[in-house]
């Protein structure tokens, strides 16, 4: 199922339209041309969607051009391509292009023209990420994001906006600074061992390389830690708050909806099958960040008075839900992660975009300067209430799924301490509903205190353009998950052979190590020269 | 060597001094024609059309194998020649950018010029020496150029104050560097460094040879500003003339360093080491280097000084590959030095164009320049690459020339060197930011007044040198073929021909 350089089309696309959009004369102009790009590039990618070979979604896919990058002398490659991880991500990616267009229609109204360069150059590298087979490649990709996002909130972005716009980057640019030379030192270990000496950063070819154990241990945390600012795990989660709070509503729905994804498929994607004892020695400290991280996301999402606040702490509380389902190591909890990414991305996308509707009407975020507005927005008041529902996990919209197939998943994995983690978790579910129930309420219902909110208009039809896709995503989701799930389904089964295996193989040859859970009982394999899990590279 | 034929020699080797021997004499040319012709408005567009010819000589040169000329004296092709490129780019955008400079600060030297053009023949000859007395010749040709070129504008005390400071800083670290060369012949015998393995191999004096590279070593330290020998480069930098600034922090960095690369590598990292260990002290020298430099440059609000600590960082980074002392961590550096002449060069002529009047432009406090960046938006957006490059964002040159010194780094087993490199260099992010900042977030009502109604003219010169910087730093990840000459310089054995 090759269609020759689609994806490499769908992820520079943007970037070919950045440059053209230079000369776009007008502001209205520019605002179309962007969509055009936008709406296009989502266009290209739907042929991903129904060109994807779920039976075999373990491998990679729509592989295209490659070529040496840096060196001859190094094997750093542009080597992109799909698998069941990353194709809804990528989906994902392009089909929030056109609606932050959509959303910055009105509200940027200064410097249009290099928003919206920035917007578009900021797609380019988050779908490069989701489609990098080559982790200094995903490097690149992962560090040119933050370029366009230390603009996009600090020029656009509110009071506190250059704050929080360099807390942002640096924050971020430390932890993968630091992933950086544990890259550069796996590249040189993995390269004497099995690729004849040459430097690699090729994920397939470091697949194969079981890292030794000790080397495991702070390479894993190297990585682990760049990936945990970004998702954001507690107690790296500072930024965010600030990020959210002060970006431009655009910015805020690509942090929610895909950069702090980054974060979570790079531990996926990298942390696990690479350094997969180094994981599971980790996964408790790292379960109890994730539930702190849910429980104290929660609470302090319930002590906000700005809205978007509320929100932005909200998105600790659940991405805490994601580190738990991804550190569980069992099928169903990983395949709820990746379904938790995507729902996450939806439905906060989603919230986030109804506050700056109110935003752009009302110039607050104050939860006190609303109240009762059901009465004068009621069709705003609709997607509100379905949003904040799929959010807060109501059986039937997109939110349940992903959250109880964590919980589910997480409870019945035998890593120690995961039961009673899950159970603390699973106060987290209630919470959730608690403090964004409490924001409905307080915002939307109720009598009428400000005489300002009456005279609101309710949506027009470029804002409902905007949340009907979003809307309808939420209960799609909701009701038939199980076609999205089957894309991740075979992908997760492999991850979880592959640690397995190399688990097997690592903590074996290495005699002084203390095993750890479930391998004490388990029979290990023969001898190292036995096949590992079949599917690797295609 | 037979007296009798050293004439012959010399004729036949002139090709491999081209480029020295050619800026040598239009550099007198000018010089004459200056007496003649004061500042004729000429001078800057004849001198920038020689420094284009050597460039042309040296970028063809870069190809064929490394060689030596004058009875070993001076090395050619190869690395000799892509070191000669990046010194001669950075001449030619310096005198590109400074002929607007003067004019702006209502000023006219012809001599700049012929200055220049002395300074860049001592450069090539220091980073092309095959010869402990060459290296010499070039480090004094150069410096002494660049003093005078640090206080050419008289009228300016600061910048008296900076060339006096340099000045007898400079000759005291010469003297150093002098002593130096005199024990490390002392102890072996030659002044060929590629024939110090044979020398120190059957020496008895060897204690007294590494007091003499230590001695060397705080020349050259003194000479690339690491710390802690750095105190002159803040000072210099932000009293000499702009243009003058990014030249003396690229063409003369990247010369004593390439200078340094080779004695490393064609002499002192032969040696037989027995109990010393050079490449220790390489690497707490790079990691004061980057930390200080770094943490220094933070609390600077004038950008100059800022840029000024930040290329001691950069030095730093550049002595992190040389601690490695391989052959990848060797290639690794020269490829950094050009990186970092691009983002220089560019960063600097930037602020240099923002200079547009004596007096205002002088200060170039952050703050003077509030919002700069959607007034001016072709110095404004280069500026971004130029910061974020320096920085060592992707996919910016810097990031890969970053990349190039700590990786051999990393391979070479000096993975803490690394991970001090990459935690200093998030303390840049932040004040290189911080002009970004400055420039692009910060309301222009909180600039000067007289930033505010200035229309001052970008001339077509000088905005090319900014955009052909910029460019070739967005563009250089995707041309493998620059790192792979590096690699090639010394991938060969390191032994040259000798006399």
């Amino acid at each position: 199922m090759e269609i020759g350089n689609l994806l490499t089309v769908i992820i520079f696309l943007p970037l070919v339209g950045s440059l053209l959009m230079l000369f776009a004369p007008s502001d209205r102009s520019i605002r179309w041309f962007a969509l055009l790009v936008t709406f296009a590039t989502f266009l290209l990618s739907l042929p991903l969607w129904f060109g994807f070979d779920v039976v075999n979604a373990a491998e990679l896919q729509f592989r295209g051009v490659e070529f040496s990058l840096i060196s001859e002398s190094l094997d750093v490659r542009y080597l992109v391509g799909i698998d069941g991880f990353s194709l809804l991500l990528v989906l994902l990616t392009t089909f929030l292009g056109p609606i932050i267009v959509l959303c910055s229609w009105n509200y940027i109204t200064e410097n249009t023209k290099a928003y919206y360069i920035l917007l578009l150059i900021l797609q380019t590298g988050m779908t490069g990420v989701f489609c990098a087979f080559d982790i200094l490649l995903f490097y690149i990709f992962f560090e040119l994001t933050l370029i366009p996002m230390y603009f996009l909130i600090g020029i656009w972005g509110g009071e506190r906006r250059i704050y929080a716009a360099l807390k942002f980057v640096i924050y971020t640019m430390a932890g993968s600074l630091l992933m950086l030379v544990a890259i550069l030192y796996l590249g040189y270990a993995a390269g004497n061992a099995i690729n004849d000496g040459v430097f690699t950063t090729n994920y397939f070819k470091l697949l194969t390389f079981n890292v030794p154990f000790g080397m495991q241990s702070w390479l894993f945390v190297l990585f682990a830690f760049a990936f945990a600012i970004k998702v954001p795990l507690f107690p790296f989660h500072t930024w965010l708050p600030d990020a959210h709070v002060q970006a431009p509503t655009g910015g805020s729905v690509v942090l929610a909806g895909i950069l702090l994804k980054m974060g979570t498929y790079g531990l996926v994607r990298f942390c696990l099958p690479l350094f997969p004892s180094a994981s599971a020695s980790h996964t408790l400290l790292i379960g109890i960040f994730a539930v702190i991280g849910i429980v104290y996301g929660a609470l302090v999402s319930r002590a906000q008075t700005d809205a978007k606040k509320l929100v932005a702490y909200s998105s600790v509380s659940h991405l805490g839900f994601v580190v738990l389902g991804i550190f569980a190591f069992t099928l169903e909890s990983l395949q709820g992660a990746m379904i938790q990414m995507i729902n996450h991305g939806i439905s906060t996308g989603a919230l986030f975009l109804i506050l700056g509707m109110l935003y752009e009407r009302r110039h607050t975020r104050m939860m006190d300067d609303y109240g009762g507005i059901a009465r004068s927005v009621p069709v705003l008041t609709f997607f509100m209430v379905l949003t904040v529902l799929a959010s807060a996990g109501l059986p039937g919209l997109n939110g349940f799924v992903g959250e109880f197939l964590i919980l589910v998943g997480a409870f019945s994995s035998d890593a120690p301490g995961m039961q009673t983690l899950t159970v603390i978790a699973t106060t987290g579910v209630i919470l959730a509903a608690v403090y964004l129930l409490w924001m409905l309420s307080r915002m939307f219902f109720g009598p009428l205190t400000h005489e300002a909110n009456r005279s609101m208009s309710d949506l027009n039809m470029r804002e409902l353009v905007i949340l009907v896709p979003m809307a309808l995503l939420m209960i799609l989701l909701g009701l038939m998950p199980q076609p999205f799930l089957k894309v991740s389904e075979p992908a997760a089964e492999n991850l979880l052979q592959i640690i397995e295996h190399k688990r097997a193989v690592v903590e074996r040859d290495d005699p002084s190590l203390e095993r750890i859970f479930e391998f004490n009982q388990r029979p290990l394999p023969s001898s190292t020269s036995e096949a590992p899990p079949a599917i690797l590279e295609p | 060597m037979e007296l009798s034929s050293a004439f012959d020699t010399i004729l036949v080797d002139l090709a491999g001094g081209a480029s020295i021997l050619w800026l040598s004499l239009i550099g007198i040319i000018v010089l004459v024609w200056d007496i003649f012709d004061n500042d004729a408005p000429s001078i800057p567009w004849v001198s920038a059309a020689a420094v284009v010819i050597a460039l042309g000589y040296e970028s063809f040169a870069v190809m064929e194998p490394s060689s030596t000329a004058f009875f070993s004296l001076i090395q050619t092709g190869g690395v000799a020649s892509f070191i000669s490129v990046i010194i001669l780019l950075s001449t030619l955008a310096s005198i590109v950018l400074c002929a607007p400079y003067l004019k702006g600060i209502r000023r006219s030297y012809g001599e700049i010029y012929a200055l220049m053009l002395f300074a860049t023949s001592g450069m090539i000859l220091l980073a092309t020496a095959n010869n402990m007395v060459t290296i010499f010749v070039g480090l004094e040709t150069m410096s002494i150029a660049l003093y005078i070129l640090t206080g050419v504008v008289r009228s300016d005390e600061g910048a008296l104050e900076s060339a006096l400071k340099y000045f007898l800083l400079g000759a005291f670290a010469t003297g150093f560097f002098l002593y130096g060369i005199a024990l490390m012949y002392g102890a072996t015998g030659t002044m060929y460094f590629s024939e110090f393995a044979i020398g120190y191999s059957g020496s008895d004096l060897r204690t007294l040879f590494w007091v003499g590279v230590a001695l060397f070593l705080v020349g050259f330290m003194f000479k690339v500003g690491a710390v802690p020998f750095h105190m002159w480069t803040p000072d210099v930098y932000q009293g000499a003339p702009t243009p003058l600034t990014g030249f003396m922090a690229t063409a003369s960095k990247a010369a004593a360093f390439a200078a340094l690369i080779l004695v490393l590598y064609h002499g002192i990292g032969t040696l037989e080491l027995g109990g010393a260990n050079w490449q220790l002290a390489l690497a707490l020298l790079a990691v004061a280097t980057v930390v200080v430099g770094n943490i220094l440059a933070l609390t600077q609000d004038n950008v100059k000084r800022m840029l000024a600590y930040s290329s001691i960082a950069h030095a730093g980074y550049v002595l992190i590959a040389l601690a490695a002392g391989t052959s990848e961590a060797y290639a690794g550096a020269v490829y950094y030095l050009l990186i970092y002449a691009l983002m220089n060069i560019g960063a600097f002529g930037a602020m240099s164009l923002l200079e547009w009047d004596g007096k205002e432009g002088r200060l170039q406090t952050l703050n003077s320049l509030s919002g700069i960046g959607f007034k001016r938006p072709l110095i404004g957006v280069t500026m971004i690459i130029f910061m974020f490059s320096l920085t060592g964002f992707p996919p910016l040159g810097g990031f890969f020339g970053k990349l190039a010194v700590f990786a051999p780094a990393v391979n070479a087993g000096l993975t803490w060197l690394a991970i001090v490199g990459v935690l200093a260099s998030v303390f840049s992010g932040y004040y290189y930011l911080r002009v970004l900042y400055v420039f692009w977030m910060k309301s222009p009502s909180d600039a000067d007044p007289a930033v505010q109604s200035s229309t001052f003219p970008i001339p077509i010169s000088s905005a090319s040198v900014l955009v052909v910087c910029a460019g070739l730093l967005l563009a250089i990840g995707l041309i493998p073929e620059v790192r792979d000459i590096t690699l090639t310089f010394f991938a060969q054995g390191s032994l040259l021909g000798l006399p």
